[in-house]
């Protein structure tokens, strides 16, 4: 038993730092800011989460303590990856992109990250107005 | 066998995290410094959780749990004031 839990432990340690590895060497690696985002929110995410499972089944399997800890910072760590990808291709978008390289989107309105303030308020003109204070 | 794992480990995030120094440290962009920050984060506490591995202690989680959670306060807050200008409107 003590055997099979080390050797899935070792497992995930090493895949785990694969993971981080490749997340880390793709940020160095990729041409150009927006390719750069795709490797540390994804593989450096799951290189982490691996280490953590990995912590877990440890503390689980020698010591005998049950620790909600890890799976806790997992759960935190996989909520927030996204959230920070989408923040930083936002920044990126309105600091560097414009409106014309993007794709039409195929409705009456355009991109939201791109129509002003008091236009993103308001209705699409076939649907009823909302009343507003 | 978890021993030689461990150090692989070790090895693996010490040197992501040299790589992410670079990409800080290189730029070009500000959305890349940020980034290569975020990654940094996410890197040092891989690593701690690995170090409480090695010595079979759990104070590190603690330590872990406010690295993750200031780490993505301060990349949404950078992240808010590159795109706004203010972190706080």
């Amino acid at each position: 038993m003590t055997g099979l839990a080390e050797i899935v432990i070792a497992l995930m340690l090493v895949v785990a730092g694969i993971f981080g590895l490749v997340g880390s060497v793709g940020l160095a690696k990729l041409p150009d800011p927006m390719t750069r985002l795709h490797a540390p929110t994804k593989a450096t995410t799951l290189g982490v989460g691996g280490v953590l499972i990995a912590s877990m089944l440890y503390f689980l399997v020698f010591e005998g303590t049950f620790s909600f800890h890890e799976l806790l910072i997992t759960l935190f760590l996989f909520l927030t990856a996204p959230i920070t990808g989408h923040f930083l291709a936002k920044a990126w978008l309105h600091r560097h992109g414009s409106p014309a390289d993007l794709p039409p989107t195929g409705g009456a309105r355009g991109w939201a990250s791109y129509e002003p303030a008091d236009d993103r308020r308001r209705a699409p003109a076939d649907a009823p107005r909302r009343h507003e204070d | 066998m978890i021993g030689p794992a461990l150090y692989f480990a070790f090895a693996s995030f010490g040197l992501a995290l040299l790589l992410n120094l670079w990409r800080a440290v290189v730029g070009p962009t500000l959305g890349d410094r940020v980034l290569a920050l975020d990654t940094m984060v996410i890197n040092a506490i891989a690593l701690l959780i690995l170090y409480g591995i090695l010595e079979g202690t759990a104070v590190y989680f603690e330590a872990s749990m406010l690295f993750a959670m200031t780490g993505f306060v301060s990349t949404v807050a950078y992240a808010k004031f590159v795109l706004r200008g203010s972190v706080i409107e």
